[in-house]
């Protein structure tokens, strides 16, 4: 499979802080893609590395086979990238902006009608000749998403494209890049909202301290450590029940007549468990099992790091 | 394809002064005005700079380089800090622009600025005295290569600013002492010797010298050794930005 993003050996330093640690990593074509990681992970240092916005200390990053130092032009025209930070021109209005960002990409008259399509599909038509300042903030991080597809990039790079946008705007959102991604555009995707990640991305990387820690499917990850465990939690009528010698090495936790249970997924069994109980006397009143969620694969991760480094 | 990135930079550059038009070029015309109006109801019968040229004409030329020097500069400095601190200029850092491109589009914005405001300066001042001209072409050159350098100017600087009370420090402690030292409202050769030496350390004295001379074919130093300094400028300016641009620094970092 071809890479839309190839990232070698990339190193970035900022003075005494190591940002990026010698990171390796593909993208490939076509696919939806996160980039997790806490705050200052390097998330985007990356990002700004892949775009030109910043230049790397050494190694060597490419889009579309396309280095983004030595080809900047072809590889900057196959890559849209919407910003973290609310920027806009308080000078133009919505349009204006648009076609300036086209022109910039070479692009005239023809990318009118595409144009048009992305303020109806983003909701911006009737605020196409509205100055930026005018609008809100989620009109204007829309607008940001227009301008980053204005030049119809194979690539899209999201830097946490929904933060601080209201549960409406980031459902239409999310509506509007899952059919640029079912259009064949790879979507790269940095967030801190862990279930989005979980719900749309088909790989996921996360970097911490300024190296991947772990890189692999959703599936993948969550068979890993913590995503392979089960909580398992039981109520039992006799707060004074004695529990079964062969289950003390699983309870996880217990206060009175709550008990609280982690198994492993691919040894234990939630009816073995249950059987067990019942043989050794227990009247069980409720049962909830959580497996493990994204979230809890990714602090395990990150916690595991912070006590490597410590 | 290349040139529409480039035209459509420089075309945004002016559409971003045309908007606020009032602000960026009346506003300098009208400041003119009342330097004139200032200037030659007080001097007009005391002095006579060069042989049969009033006063009012001599003061016109150098308020309209003035006008130029400081919109040039102001055009490009204050659009890069601008989108600078507001965070807008990534859209431009993102999209398939080399360096010179940017550099082109940008000091070709200044420029326009600078002649449209110093042509206003010229046209509300016939109404007070009609001009002669000498030849057009120096006034062109000189115009042009004056602008250019300004605008260069105001592109290191607009990079170099972090906030804009660097800029405004710049402006004030740089821009505006050089061109009101620059032989605006007099000839450098009524100055006693050492102010005189100094001026002619001034570039933007032979900006409005060589312009002057353009108008009445008479100036304090030869108009070929004024262009010659006005280039010279211009082109360690230029190479200067284009080298900050090339190394990103302060934009790709």
């Amino acid at each position: 499979m071809s890479s839309a993003i190839s990232i070698r050996e990339t190193h970035k330093c900022f003075g005494e802080l190591h940002a990026l640690k010698g990171v390796d990593l593909e993208i490939h074509q076509g696919e939806f893609f996160g980039l997790l990681g806490p705050n200052g992970a390097g998330k985007s240092t990356l990002i700004n590395i892949i775009a030109g916005l910043t230049r790397a200390d050494g190694g060597q990053v490419s889009v579309m086979g396309y280095d983004v130092v030595i080809d900047y032009r072809r590889s900057r025209r196959c890559l849209g990238i919407v910003p973290q930070e609310l920027v806009f021109d308080p000078f133009f209005s919505v349009r204006e902006v648009l076609r300036l960002q086209a022109g910039y990409f070479g692009l005239g008259a023809e990318v009118e009608p595409w144009i048009n399509e992305l303020l109806d599909a983003l909701m911006l038509a009737d605020k196409a000749d509205a100055n930026m300042r005018s609008l809100s903030g989620g009109m204007k991080r829309r607008v940001l998403v227009a301008q980053a597809l204005v030049h119809k990039p194979e690539v899209v790079v999201l830097d946490e494209p929904t933060a601080g946008v209201d549960v409406e705007l980031r459902q239409s959102l999310w509506q509007f890049i899952k059919r640029m991604h079912e259009r064949g555009h790879t979507i790269v995707l940095t967030t801190h909202y862990l279930e989005e990640a979980e719900s749309l991305c088909d790989r996921i990387a996360i970097l911490n301290h300024g190296e991947i820690v772990a890189l692999d499917t959703k599936e993948g990850l969550l068979k890993h450590g913590v995503g392979n465990r089960i909580c398992m939690s039981v109520k039992v009528a006799d707060a004074g029940w004695t529990l079964p010698q062969v289950l003390t090495n699983k309870l996880k936790e217990r206060a009175g007549a709550q008990l609280v249970f982690q198994l492993d997924r691919s040894e234990d069994s939630i009816i073995d468990v249950l059987d067990t109980l019942r043989k050794g006397g227990a009247e069980v009143l409720e049962l909830q099992t959580k497996t493990a969620d994204l979230e809890d694969v990714f602090i395990e991760l990150i916690a595991n790091r912070k006590v490597k480094a410590s | 394809m290349r040139l529409r990135g480039f035209y459509t930079l420089f075309y945004k550059e002016m559409l971003r002064f045309t908007k606020v038009a009032w602000q960026t070029l009346l506003a300098p015309v009208i400041t003119a005005l009342l330097y004139l109006l200032v200037f030659a109801h007080v001097l007009e019968s005391r002095v006579e700079v060069f042989d049969g040229v009033s006063y009012t004409a001599f003061l016109i030329p150098g308020l309209m380089m003035m006008s130029l020097i400081q919109n040039a500069f102001a055009n490009t400095s204050s659009s890069i800090i601008q989108s600078k601190l507001t965070g807008n200029i990534v859209f431009v850092l993102l999209a398939p622009l080399s360096y010179l491109e940017f550099f082109l589009a940008f000091v070709g914005a200044a420029v326009v600025r600078g002649v449209v405001v110093a042509l206003g300066v010229y046209v509300a001042a016939w109404f007070f005295v009609p001009l002669p001209l000498h030849s057009v072409w120096v006034l062109f050159l000189f115009a042009l290569l004056g602008s250019a350098a300004m605008g260069t100017l105001g592109m290191v600087a607009g990079i170099w600013a972090e906030k804009f009370d660097q800029l405004a420090g710049f402006q004030n402690f740089v821009i505006m002492p050089l061109s009101f030292l620059s032989g605006v409202f007099y000839s450098v050769d009524s100055l006693p010797p050492f102010w005189q030496g100094l001026s002619r350390l001034n570039p933007f004295f032979y900006m409005i010298d060589g312009f002057r001379y353009g108008f009445f074919g008479q100036s304090d130093v030869h108009p070929l050794f004024s262009l010659s300094i006005v280039s010279l400028s211009l082109v360690i300016l230029a190479v200067s930005t284009v080298t900050l641009l090339n190394k990103g620094y302060r934009l790709r970092n």
